[in-house]
């Protein structure tokens, strides 16, 4: 149980950082023709979704969204128990030639986006791939940075960031959780 | 998270799974149809793990399968057939499976003549994970599964579903896994044969009997017809191939009066026009190419659920 | 492998040896009391009227057994010892040491060894090799040649080396005029002839029982009609012939009624039925153990219930094990692979008592009366009983001591036994055979 709960994003808040990726993402890319959106799962994929309908509310043409399930990509794979469940993942669109920008709700120690980077790459050779985070909360274990951040909170290794979405857990929110114990890298910790 | 493991280290047979496990599995399945489909047909979860698929006994395409689906998860794979090895030198089945073990291989995939060999492996091996690609009269559990999966493809559900299976049920492991599958799903399960292939008891499994086709065809969701082998007609079990296929035989006729949407499944090999017509296996209400794509995908989804770690929580 | 239980040898067989307080059953006489027995320079004897113990006299060599029971030597009629030619499963001498350790006194050995016990040559090396073992071995001769089931054995000059009966155990006769012609010519030497009935047409390519269970392990079962046409064909016969029966191993229901019916008519019809077939159901294949591969198959529980019935009722006369030994390699291989065959002389008496007596099923007295006078009574042999004058062959056991089946419990050379991890109660303590005295540690385990 946490120790201590602080919230960090409620929905509004969460609106106005993805409407301000959104924009950003635009701006970089000099519109949206070419671009298209791949969330990790579980909640990144949600974030996508949404981050979609922005962009595409701003250039007023539809931007292809898919999801990464990268539990077989994962190189916790052998030590993990109990095993994560592998979902589907779904890349509708041929990602040669695109910008990919990929997904996730929690940046963390940069493992999960070099599991989607791998995974993105056997789909075929993206012109180029960008990475927008809700949260960028440092801890990075390797040499991986967001192209977008919609917060960035430096925490220490007992503070479990909780990332909520609608679709998944019924609230968008954002909190920071604080335990005594433990090691608390959880990012996703439902 | 929530999460249903399976409980056993090895997959012997369906008898021993629970609805959950065999839940988890076609799941699991359903996410690795997507990988099949990828231009890049290969995920690294396997990866530095080796398969040895340790065939006793010839079968193509259940070895084949198997070999995608070692191969698609990154898995080294290393064949073993019982013509090419030491058995023919007279090395008994524990000294062979002990000898492959010392050679750091993770996973044993056998298939054997002999009803048990899987159980009897997995007392002579330590560490392996054990998987049955058929073992005698007794399991095929892969098959099992894939034929579940296909049967949920196809209406969504296994529960409620009648389910027919039609031939030499007395030789059958693929019988005996989809029986104990299928119960265990919900489904409700009828066998029909000449009394001669249907083997004592099996009611006790939770069947239903039939001798005359057209009465077990009738309320029909599923029919998966087996194959029939010439060597039980030189066996006496029944008295010509001729006489079979005219009695049992699948074919459009005593299709007419079944229920409309129902399908066609078959293990394989077919013995066309003998237990399954031509014009049956070829037709719509066949589903036998799709029983092979999801037997790669189940055949992923085994080799990934019972590979996994250690018990060290690390999220 | 070896085991680190005795046997202690206490005495050399002369002199006067007691044993005091016991409570004797011996069925012979229809003794069961609290008493003395007394045997001299390998017989059984009236109490000596100059025995002392502690002044004067002779002295004998006292066994306090208060608490324990004491019966006539326990008779097997039924093991396969592997000698000659298998002796890396079993020797004449290691199994009957093992018989020793269960309480055994005799056992008759049946002739499926290699060669085959067909002629007087064979029969004179099996005696030979018995002279040196703890125990008294019998040995039973072949019905035909080779148990090839085409010509008759040289019965003759066998008996007169000294079998006690004739078997092709193992193997069915086939041919039934040969079965006749083998329970005609019987007649003369007034020996049993003891059929293995299996119908191998019916019963080929079988490993266990056909019922539920084979088909659910999908292994090829043996039916029960496989043994019960041979039983309904042999008893015919034996009626057609005027000769003496005993029909080895009953594992049916549908025997039992064939045998009873038979006794009902009158035919010299006799049976035996083992622990194995009275304690186990076809339920024991399950987990593919290959020390449950026995033949005839582990049967279901009506079956296993009929056999119970069977010796209570008298209809089957013996308990005999089929000690069947083979090795940790021949048994370590697929199901279908392994041969048949289990382990039966240590511990069949603990069966008896777990599994008949404290149940109900038999009195001790009837248990020790299907283990002892009876197998000697079908067989001929001398013993079997506690009347003075009979060979001081005598079993004293710790009826109530309760102990556990372990691999290191075996003196045999062999360990396919399929009653690991089973509590049997009964522990012998003394084994003496022709005043021999042998004590045996125990096997492990608590008295309760």
């Amino acid at each position: 149980m946490p120790e201590e709960t602080t919230l960090v994003l409620d929905e509004k808040g969460m609106f106005r950082v993805m409407t301000r990726i959104a924009h950003e993402v635009v701006e970089r890319n000099r519109g949206a023709t070419d671009i298209a959106l791949v969330g990790i799962r579980r909640r990144g994929d949600s974030l996508a979704k949404r981050l979609a309908t922005l962009i595409s509310e701003i250039e007023g043409h539809p931007i292809p969204v898919g999801a990464l399930d990268i539990t077989l990509y994962r190189d916790d794979f052998q030590t993990r128990f109990p095993q994560p469940v592998v979902r589907k993942t779904a890349i509708p669109f041929d990602i040669e030639r695109r910008t990919i920008i990929l997904v996730d709700d929690v940046l963390y120690t940069g493992r999960t986006i070099r599991a989607a980077l791998d995974e993105l790459t056997d789909f075929g050779r993206a012109k180029r791939i960008q990475l927008a985070v809700l949260i960028d909360r440092d801890g990075r274990e390797l040499p991986i940075q967001a192209d977008y951040v919609g917060e960035h909170i430096p925490t220490t290794p007992h503070e479990t960031v909780v990332v909520r979405v609608r679709e998944v857990d019924g609230e968008d929110s954002v909190t920071i959780e604080r335990t005594d114990r433990g090691q608390g890298s959880g990012v996703r910790g439902q | 998270m929530e999460q249903v493991q399976l409980r056993s280290p090895h997959l012997l047979g369906l008898e021993e799974l629970t609805r959950e496990e065999i839940q988890l599995i076609l799941d699991t399945a359903d996410s690795f149809k997507e990988v099949i489909e990828r231009p890049i047909r290969k995920v690294p979860a396997l990866r530095g793990k080796s398969v040895v698929n340790l065939f006793f006994e010839p079968s193509t395409r259940t070895r084949i399968s198997f070999e995608i689906a070692e191969k698609q998860l990154s898995a080294d794979v290393i064949n073993f057939s019982a013509s090419t090895s030491s058995v023919a030198k007279g090395e008994t089945l524990r000294d062979t499976v002990r000898n492959i073990e010392a050679m750091k291989v993770d996973v044993v995939v056998i298939r054997h003549a002999a009803a048990g060999a899987p159980q009897f492996l997995t007392r002579c091996l330590t560490h392996s994970v054990v998987i049955n690609a058929g073992d005698g009269a007794h399991e095929h559990p892969t098959q099992g599964l894939l034929d579940l999966l296909t049967i949920r493809d196809r209406f969504g559900r296994v529960d409620g579903l009648r389910v027919v299976i039609v031939g030499d049920i007395a030789h059958s492991r693929v019988a005996r896994s989809n029986i104990w599958g299928l119960r265990t799903m919900g489904a409700s399960v009828a066998v029909c044969g000449p009394p001669t292939l249907i083997p004592p008891g099996i009611e006790t499994m939770g069947v239903e009997v039939f001798y005359r086709v057209e009465d077990a065809l009738r309320e029909a969701d599923v029919i998966n017809v087996l194959r029939i082998q010439l060597e039980r007609q030189h066996g006496g079990l029944f008295p010509t191939l001729r006489e079979y296929a005219r009695t049992f035989g699948i074919t459009p006729e005593r299709l007419i009066h079944t229920k409309p949407h129902a399908i066609i499944m078959h293990p394989g090999p077919i013995n066309r026009g003998v237990e399954l017509s031509t014009d049956v296996a070829d037709s719509e209400r066949s589903v036998i190419l799709d029983q092979v794509t999801n037997g790669i995908a189940i055949r992923m989804a085994v080799l990934y659920l019972l590979n996994r770690g250690g018990d060290d929580d690390v999220e | 492998m070896t085991s680190n239980r005795g046997p202690a040898r206490l005495t050399d067989g002369r002199g006067l040896v007691v044993i005091r307080g016991g409570r004797i059953v011996d069925p012979a006489s229809g003794r069961d009391e609290v008493g003395d027995v007394w045997m001299e320079d390998g017989r059984m004897i009236e109490r000596p009227s100059d025995a002392r113990e502690e002044t004067g006299g002779r002295r004998p060599f006292v066994i306090d057994a208060r608490g324990k029971v004491v019966t006539p030597g326990l008779i097997d009629m039924h093991v396969h010892l592997r000698e000659p030619g298998r002796e890396d499963k079993e020797t004449i001498q290691s199994g009957a040491r093992a018989g020793s350790a269960g309480g055994f006194t005799a056992v008759a050995c049946m002739p499926n060894t290699d060669p085959v016990i067909d002629n007087a040559e064979v029969v004179h090396f099996v005696l030979e090799r018995a002279r040196q073992a703890d125990i008294k071995v019998y040995p039973i001769g072949a019905i035909t040649k080779g148990e090839r089931g085409e010509q008759l054995a040289e019965i003759a000059e066998m008996v007169d080396a000294g079998i006690v009966g004739i078997s092709d155990d193992g193997k069915n006769v086939d041919d039934p005029a040969i079965m006749r012609r083998a329970l005609e010519y019987a007649k003369m030497f007034g020996i049993p002839v003891i059929p293995h009935c299996e119908d191998m047409n019916l019963s080929a390519g079988g490993v266990m029982n056909e019922g539920v269970v084979s088909t659910v392990l999908g292994l090829k079962g043996i039916p029960n009609a496989a043994e019960e046409v041979i039983v309904a064909r042999d008893i015919t016969l034996t009626e057609l012939t005027g000769s003496r029966l005993h029909i080895a191993h009953v594992s049916t229901a549908g025997s039992v009624v064939l045998i009873r019916e038979a006794k009902r008519r009158g035919i010299a019809v006799t049976a035996e039925a083992t622990p194995h077939h009275f304690s186990l159901t076809d339920e024991a294949v399950r987990t593919y153990d290959t020390n449950t591969k026995v033949n005839p198959p582990l049967r279901t529980a009506r079956d296993v219930e009929a056999i119970q019935e069977g010796l209570a009722d008298g209809t089957i006369d013996v308990i005999a094990t089929d000690h069947a030994p083979h090795t940790i390699d021949d048994k370590a291989v697929e199901y279908d692979l392994a041969p048949f065959g289990l382990i039966g002389l240590e511990t069949a008496l603990g069966l008896v008592i777990a599994r008949l007596v404290q149940t109900g099923t038999l009195s001790l007295m009837d248990a020790i009366r299907k283990m002892t006078v009876a197998p000697a009574r079908i067989l001929g042999l001398p013993g079997g009983t506690l009347e003075p004058g009979a060979p001081a062959d005598v079993t004293v056991f710790d009826p109530d001591r309760q102990w556990r089946v372990t691999p290191d419990v075996f003196l045999s050379r062999s360990r396919n036994s399929p009653f690991y991890g089973w509590t049997l109660r009964g522990a012998v303590e003394y084994t003496i055979v022709d005043g021999r005295v042998s004590g045996w540690a125990m096997p492990g385990g608590e008295k309760t």
